[in-house]
């Protein structure tokens, strides 16, 4: 998984730095980014516990231990799951505080 | 060398925690370290292999944003790191634990299992194996486990 994690990095890099042009001029929306949804995922990772994953997600967004244990079965199972959405910065807030748990988070546009 | 249950909720909401003196000479040493190898990180570009899961990329698929996340959080994301390992360090004797510093003894022992299991490269078949006398790295291999137990009874003590 940390392989495949640098892949992604390494993949997003060398896309971003050969289309920046592209990007701005192939986009009629680029304006309205900032009212695009964002969502928050978390990733499945062969480290964290089971149970420690389900506590985050309650402490963190005030889920029922239902809600958290089946998000939580979601990324066991899945691989991913999203955990939150919202603004860019609430995005940014909510993977931020995964993050501070060491949680794998990610966030990306809604699509 | 282990005590049957270390942490317990006492009916003022605090935590009682009984901790064996080996595995808190154990818990010293391995936050000095962490603390080490997280003082050495910095604020932006490539961090220290073993460190790699304590600062996550938060756009997988947008590296100038990712840029910018990195250098306006990597270094609150480190101050909290450092301040959840000095507030195990300082209440290790304790015989109680508050809420807050419970959180603070969950967060802590999660990164050293993050930093310890990224060394170990551990996959989530990985169970405990003792026997192998010649592995080198079973020493490493039981404090991950026994982190691992330490972990699932504090979740399981700020879950009740």
């Amino acid at each position: 998984m940390f392989i495949l994690f640098s892949n992604l990095n390494s993949e997003s890099e060398t896309e971003v730095e050969n289309s920046p042009v592209l990007t701005e001029e192939g986009d009629p929306t680029a304006s309205t980014d900032e009212d695009v949804p964002w969502i928050v995922l978390v990733w499945n990772d062969p480290i964290n516990l089971m149970s420690y994953v389900t506590h985050v997600l309650q402490k963190l967004f005030g889920y029922s231990t239902e809600k958290a244990t089946q998000l939580m079965l979601d990324v066991h199972n899945k691989g991913r799951a999203v955990v939150s959405n919202g603004s860019k910065e609430k995005a940014e807030l909510d993977v931020f505080r995964l993050h501070e748990y060491g949680l794998w988070a990610t966030m990306q546009k809604d699509s | 060398m282990f005590v049957d249950r270390r942490f317990r909720v006492k009916r003022n909401g605090n935590v009682e925690i009984k901790i064996a003196e080996d595995e808190r000479l154990l818990l010293v040493n391995l936050i000095g370290q962490l603390r080490e190898l997280v003082l050495s990180t910095a604020p932006e570009g490539e961090v220290d292999p073993s460190l790699r899961r304590l600062y996550p990329a938060a756009y997988a698929d947008n590296a100038q944003q990712e840029l910018e996340y990195q250098r306006s959080m990597r270094d609150q994301l480190l101050e909290r790191r450092l301040s959840n390992l000095d507030a195990v360090e300082t209440t290790l004797s304790d015989r109680e634990l508050g809420q807050e510093t419970l959180n603070c003894w969950i967060m802590a022992i999660n990164d050293l299992r993050l930093v310890l299991g990224t060394h170990l490269d551990v996959s989530e078949e990985d169970e405990p194996n003792f026997l192998d006398d010649d592995d080198p790295q079973q020493h490493q291999s039981a404090i991950y486990h026994y982190l691992s137990h330490l972990l699932g009874e504090l979740v399981e003590v700020a879950d009740n």
